[in-house]
């Protein structure tokens, strides 16, 4: 979890520091000083940790700093620029700006970069960049104009990537926006046009990290959302008109507002601040977002109005509250799911459209999470390949919602026959971005219709949509019960093999309604007995319905026969029987669904309960049918496609008898399972037992072989017990 | 329980010196063995087969005979021309008789022990009267042409039969004069014609004569007719020793093959008296010569250059199926041949010739068991000291602080100082040593190697202070009136107050050395100590005997512990009393007072006495399983014995400090490789 801490102020700012803000807050030379610059003509130099200013510096009256000051990592001198082409230089000794060094240049300073390592770089308004000591050394040299009249900066920065400085800034122009990525040795200069929606709203905000070669540009807009530009940095050739993409990474809602005069931080691979107003609260708030996961983590009010400027430094958020510079420190914990469950609750107005109510999570991060939709988020997932969408694919998707949309709201009232029509179109050209969402709603809608209409129910447009395998139980978690009620074997096997995460409460229910379905109800249904064929003969099964012939196969003799077994065996001829299947195909099908389904013991076994005494002998005699033939071969394995495997029958049968085992001790019916699965327990307990009694000599031998080359002297290790 | 770093030291060069001769005493059933370097041990049949006495060996002496001669006075004659007694008391040489017949090749007593045959180098057979306290030269029976190589007495004490080279004679004892001749064949199998030695006779009763050549026969002669009667090839090579049961229905071979005959007279017809000598069991536990064999009435008894000494009951002679009834071959000494300085980690290997010293090594890494930890410092071999003058060195000792190292020969006390400056070592003799030190048996240090504690072969204690300069008598137990005894082994309690010595038979004394008097002695017990050592703190004695019974004495209180008392009551696991090779060393852990660390040749055991003792039914080496079981099961199933047999066989083991041990191996594989290349035999398919 992400926390903000306590914050605090850094003495009282000089008159002149409005509330329209600092030029800047920028590193000194060492980690805990920092230069803040405001819009008047002061520049303070601050000790954090003292929360005191170590230095302060005017430039004349009637002059105005127009650049936040930066440091000069390399001579540790100070670097601002007054009336937008007057650069000063100076020293912590220097006491008054007007006796410094001064340089006038020849065009308008937009900003100065420093940062460690490197020669501090000037961006010219023009957007023209020269390195601060080539600009000392002519100061008057010619800067020519890189953008055009009408652009203009609006924000800019500079990184470090494989020690090569990468330049970045942003330019406006009739509302678009773009993106000049400036690159150096060799000197290479990007433009790329910032591609946005129609409907999005104005940008507020900019906040950007690079991480091998690849530059993230983060645009917080007024509406609160931020988006996601990928720029890649190892293009060799400036292409005329380069687009670039924006994808939504986040939206943030707090409270179901919208954030107004929003400021946003790039803090961590994970998580990022973002500072603003939302519309019904009318206080600024500060919050932490995983943008990994998608939640807030943190969140923090601010009692006094901000600049809407926020800076972030070495686990410190500086801003302007009230009147004065605030710093918060903060601190991000490496995103692990179990920390990101964080804390926002969403509380939505029931008349919105939910359409983020599934979370699509490959569409917002692709890295980690396996994604079906594989054709349109490939370029993500990779992230260091093009992440260039074209602008035609954009807008169909975007059509396509429409559709979805319309199709969604004709299921309210369409016949089965029309939805199934309708939902076959749709499939056909499927794999829209939001595919997964679209089958989630629909699935929804319609199960929400057959809770509502008894008569109604989409059997084969459900199939469908369960095959086109994007759906999970918890998208759709009334789907089974339906099905359960309508006793729909076909789709609850589809489900049972297709969903991964059905509660055992389900699991049992289905159990129950197999076990108790009728075998000529059966017949009817088009059930997958593709489980089964290896093991159960058909025409013999069909036969022999109930004539129950013996087969002669493998009977464990591990064991010296035991007395009591034959008496047992007496009463009741189950012993013989056992290789004829005890359920007929379809069945035995079915139960080998809930055999593969998932399920957690603990929750099982309480739901197991439940099951009735006949059922649980079939289900049992089902399950020691499946031992014996898997005992049949070496291997210990059922022949045939996806059959249940021995640990998963052994695991049922201790699930079953553990769930009834009193019940089943008192049934005659079940004394020859039991007595048979008892031989089979001693045998085991018996091989082992033998195991271990061999070990100790096995592991005598291999110890003696180790003592053949022993030198003349050795330390060892001796343990006496 | 516990986790040790063990120092496994296998550069211990140690190998046993080959056996010479071999002989029983059907009295008091001991068997005394000579070696190739004329060190002589006693082994007591009796008490499990332990080595209780030991006379080093000597350049000049080299043992060809041995034997036993009015009731238990041992002789022993060999290539130096003389004859020697052994005082088994002190432990020393009594007196040493020159022959006069050159280098002595055999030696045989009469049946009645009073006369002794000794046969030389210059053909001459001699006979010496055993009297009391010497033996005198009596009469030389007529000289033979070559040397006597065997002699054997006639039951009746009448006549000798002596083997030469190519002939056996037969001597009559009362006129001197040769009365049979028996040539050897010598046709004997092979191109060109060898002389044919007669390594071994036997002499019956019925007359008749066995003899064991060079050609690898065994044959029987009849001493009245000089005629052969009988022959057994036995091997393509040398047939070298022979022995007779007293009863005379089975004798023993021994040949240079390394394989053991047994003959058995065995009626020829089941219904008629007459039976003949049949070679039954050929048994093969040597792998080299077999120079000696010994007949005892249950065992065939059997030594040779590989150095083991074999002792193969007979089946057929054991009425009680015991832990007699086993095989038993010993090949290590039943003393201590290592002294151990712990705190500055020196070993020191006694040899017969040498003494080397050795720093062992280190590490850095820790491991779990079984593994091998890589080392930081590899042992080193400091120091090689060389004994002095033809006497092989008897006993050593370092102290435990590293600066000391005592050895003692048969006459003489050595002493030397040690120090060690940057990574070398210097050694200085300390000259003047008390003259009572020069009949040393046992050496040993004090905990804080201030004091030097050195048993005489009077059965005298003498405690010695140590300094730089000389060394101070401090006071000299002398032992009970009556008893001359040896205390061959000796213990010091840790915080210097009491001093334990132990003969083989008078039991052990317990010396109080805070006010130099006798303090107690140990109820005697009918088997001999094979360790004993004294525990820091509560100076609870902790006794080994031969018979693996292990006995706690309570020094202050003068009585034997309560845990000495529960074991006696409860007795020790079968299979603990079943083990064939006696306690050589007992130590404690410092830290933990319950434990009792001792070992033998084939384990190591930590006795825990605060565990349950083992009754029968329980498993004793249970290690391997307790190491697979779970905690629960480990807490049921584990009792007080903790038995390692990972190291074997193991000469020495010491703990040098709280965590670590030191084990000092000496594999046969080691060994067989410094002995001399066998007799090649053809085996089946090579």
């Amino acid at each position: 979890m992400a926390v903000l801490e306590e914050d605090f102020t850094l003495g009282g700012l000089v008159p002149g520091a409005g509330l329209d803000g600092l030029l800047g807050v920028e590193h000194g030379h060492k980690a805990d000083l920092f230069l803040v610059t405001d819009r008047g003509r002061t520049v303070i130099l601050y000790k954090v940790s003292d929360q005191k200013p170590l230095g302060c510096w005017s430039v004349k009256q009637g002059q105005t700093i127009t650049c936040p000051a930066v440091s000069n990592f390399q001579t540790g001198e100070y670097v601002v620029v007054h009336d937008d082409k007057v650069l000063r230089i100076w020293k912590n000794e220097d006491v008054n700006l007007d006796k410094v060094f001064k340089a006038t240049l020849s065009a308008d300073v937009y900003k100065i970069h420093s940062i460690q390592n490197t020669e501090p770089l000037v961006l010219f308004r023009k957007g023209a960049v020269r390195r601060l000591d080539a600009l000392l050394a002519e100061p008057q040299q010619k800067i020519e104009a890189v953008i055009s009249d009408e652009e203009v900066i609006k924000w800019t920065k500079l990184f470090l990537d494989s020690n090569q400085p990468v330049l970045i800034f942003v330019t406006e122009k009739h509302g678009n926006y773009f993106v000049y990525v400036q690159m150096f040795n060799p000197h290479n200069l990007c433009k790329y046009t910032l591609l946005r929606g129609e409907e999005e709203p104005v940008t507020l905000s900019f906040a950007a990290s690079v991480n091998e070669r690849l530059v993230t540009l983060l645009c917080l807009s007024c509406n609160g959302s931020i988006y996601e530009t990928l720029i890649p940095l190892n293009q060799s050739k400036p292409e005329e008109k380069q687009v670039l993409v924006t994808s939504l990474l986040l939206k943030t809602y707090v409270s179901g507002n919208v954030l107004k005069g929003v400021s946003l931080a790039i803090l961590d691979k994970d998580h990022v601040a973002v500072m603003g107003t939302s519309l019904k609260a009318p206080k600024e708030s500060i919050s932490i977002w995983n943008i990994k996961f998608q939640t807030l983590q943190t969140s923090k009010e601010l009692s006094q109005e901000t600049s809407g400027q926020l800076w972030c430094y070495g686990g410190k958020l500086f801003m302007l509250h009230g009147k004065f510079l605030t710093v918060i420190p903060f601190k991000c914990e490496i995103s692990s799911l179990a920390a990101a469950l964080g804390k926002l609750k969403h509380i939505q107005a029931p008349g919105t459209q939910t359409v983020s109510h599934f979370v699509n999570w490959g569409t917002f991060q692709g890295d980690g999470l396996e994604s079906q939709d594989s054709n349109n988020l490939a370029p993500l997932k990779g992230q260091s390949k093009s992440s260039l969408r074209t602008r035609r694919n954009e807008t169909r998707s975007q059509l396509e919602d429409l559709t979805n949309r319309e199709f969604l709201s004709g299921i309210k009232d369409a016949s089965e026959k029309h939805l199934e029509q309708q939902l076959s179109k749709f499939l056909t050209d499927k794999r829209t971005p939001e595919f997964q969402i679209t089958v989630g709603h629909i699935v929804t809608e319609l199960v929400e219709r057959c809770k509502a209409e008894p008569a109604f129910y989409p059997q084969s447009s459900l199939v469908q949509l369960i095959q086109t395998q994007v759906l999970s139980y918890s998208l759709c978690p009334d789907l089974m019960a339906v099905a359960l009620e309508k006793r729909d074997v076909h789709l609850l096997q589809l489900c049972l093999q297709q969903f991964p995460d059905i509660p055992e409460s389900i699991t049992c229910a289905c159990l129950k309604v197999f076990l108790s379905i009728g075998d000529d109800s059966l017949e009817e249904t088009n059930v997958n007995v593709e489980s089964v064929i290896g093991y159960i003969n058909f025409a013999q099964d069909e036969k022999m319905g109930k004539t129950e012939v013996v087969q002669n196969g493998f009977s464990p003799v591990l064991l010296e026969e035991n007395n009591f077994e034959d008496k047992l065996n007496k009463p009741d001829d189950t012993m013989n029987t056992t290789l004829t299947c005890p359920v007929t195909p379809q069945k035995a099908a079915l139960l080998n669904a809930i055999l593969h389904s998932a399920y957690s013991e603990t929750f099982l076994l309480p739901n197991l309960k439940d099951l009735t005494v006949q059922h649980v002998i079939l289900f049992l005699q089902y399950l020691h049918f499946l031992y014996e033939k898997c005992s049949e071969n070496a291997s210990m394995t059922l022949p045939g496609p996806c059959p249940p495997t021995l640990n998963q029958i052994m695991d049922w049968i201790c699930l079953l008898l553990d769930a009834h085992f009193t019940v089943v001790v008192m049934i005659p019916e079940a004394k020859g399972i039991l007595a048979s699965l008892y031989k089979f327990v001693k045998a085991q307990v018996w091989v082992y037992s033998e195991l271990n009694k061999i070990e100790g000599s096995l592991q005598q031998l291999q110890k003696l072989h180790q003592q053949r080359n022993m030198g003349l002297y050795s330390i060892e290790v001796l343990e006496l017990i | 329980m516990g986790e040790f770093k063990v120092h496994r030291v296998r550069f211990f060069n140690y190998v046993p010196v080959g056996i010479r001769c071999v002989a029983h005493n059907h009295q008091s059933n001991k068997l005394a063995v000579s070696r190739v370097d004329g060190s002589i041990e006693i082994y007591n049949l009796a008490a499990n087969s332990f080595q209780e006495k030991f006379f080093p060996g000597h350049e000049g002496r080299s043992t060809e005979a041995v034997c036993w001669a009015k009731g238990q006075r041992l002789f022993g004659a060999g290539l130096g021309g003389d004859i020697i007694e052994y005082d088994l008391e002190q432990l020393s040489v009594k007196y040493s008789v020159d022959g006069f017949g050159g280098p002595i090749w055999s030696m045989a007593a009469d049946p009645s022990g009073s006369y002794l045959a000794v046969g030389c180098e210059d053909g001459s057979v001699k006979l010496f009267h055993v009297t009391p306290d010497k033996i005198q030269l009596e009469r030389t029976l007529e000289r033979q042409k070559g040397r006597i190589l065997s002699l054997s007495w006639h039951p009746s004490g009448t006549h000798i039969a002596a083997g030469s080279i190519d002939y056996i004679a037969v001597l009559d004892v009362n006129s001197g004069s040769t009365t049979q001749k028996m040539l050897m064949d010598k046709r004997h199998p092979g191109s060109q014609r060898r002389r044919c030695v007669v390594w071994g006779v036997a002499f019956l009763s019925d007359g008749t004569v066995v003899s064991t050549d060079s050609a690898g026969m065994v044959q029987f002669w009849d001493s009245e007719t000089g005629t052969l009667v009988q022959t057994h090839p036995l091997a393509s090579s040398d047939a070298l020793s022979i022995a007779v049961a007293e009863k005379e229905d089975s004798m023993v071979v021994g040949t240079a093959e390394g394989t053991v005959f047994h003959f058995q007279l065995i009626p020829s017809r089941s219904d008629s008296k007459q039976s003949r000598w049949v070679r039954t069991k050929p048994f093969q536990h040597h792998t080299h010569d077999v120079r000696s064999v010994a007949h005892s009435p249950t065992a065939l008894i059997s030594g040779g250059v590989d150095a083991h000494l074999v002792i193969r009951p007979l089946m057929e002679k054991v009425e009680v199926k015991s832990y007699d009834a086993a095989l038993r071959k010993v090949t290590f000494p039943h003393r201590r041949l290592i002294s151990c300085a712990k705190k500055v980690q020196l070993l020191l290997f006694q040899f017969p010739q040498r003494l080397e010293l050795w720093r062992l090594g280190d590490t850095d890494a820790a491991g779990k068991n079984e593994d091998i930890l890589p080392l930081s410092r590899n042992a080193e071999h400091l120091l090689q000291l060389k004994k002095k003058g033809p006497e092989n060195i008897c006993c050593s000792c370092i102290s435990p602080c590293g600066s000391w190292i005592a050895y003692s020969t048969a006459s003489r006390f050595y002493l030397y100082r040690m120090n060690y400056e940057n990574n070398s070592v210097s050694i200085k003799r300390v000259s003047k040593v008390p003259k009572f030190l020069n009949s040393t048996l046992q050496i040993l240090f004090s905990a804080d190697s201030t004091k030097l504690f050195v048993a005489s072969n009077q059965g005298s204690l003498h405690a010695v202070q140590l300094s730089e300069g000389a060394l101070k008598h401090l006071h000299t137990f002398h032992p009970q009136s009556g008893t001359l005894e040896a205390m061959p082994l000796l213990a010091v309690s840790p915080d210097g107050n009491w001093l334990a010595a132990a003969g083989m038979s008078s039991g052990v004394s317990i010396y109080d050395l805070k006010h130099l008097k006798p303090h107690c002695t140990v109820p005697a017990y009918n088997f001999p100590v094979t360790a004993l050592a004294i525990a820091p703190d509560t100076n609870n004695l902790v006794i080994a005997h031969s018979d693996q019974q292990i006995f706690e004495f309570s020094i202050p209180q003068k009585q034997y512990t309560d845990w000495s008392r529960k074991v006696q009551k409860h007795g020790l696991h079968y299979l603990w009393l079943e083990r064939d090779t006696p306690i050589t060393h007992i130590t404690f852990h410092p830290k933990r007072p319950t434990h009792i660390l001792l070992h033998d040749t084939y384990m190591f055991c930590i006795i825990d006495k605060s565990m349950p003792l083992p009754d029968d039914k329980t498993p004793l080496f249970n290690q391997l399983s307790l190491r697979e079981a779970s905690e629960n099961v480990r807490r049921r199933h584990a009792h007080a014995f903790k038995i390692s047999k990972k190291f074997q066989p193991l000469l020495f083991m010491d703990l040098l400090d709280e965590g670590t041990l030191v084990a000092v191996e000496r594999p046969l594989e080691d060994i067989i490789a410094q002995l001399p290349p066998p007799i090649k035999r053809k085996k089946f398919g090579t």
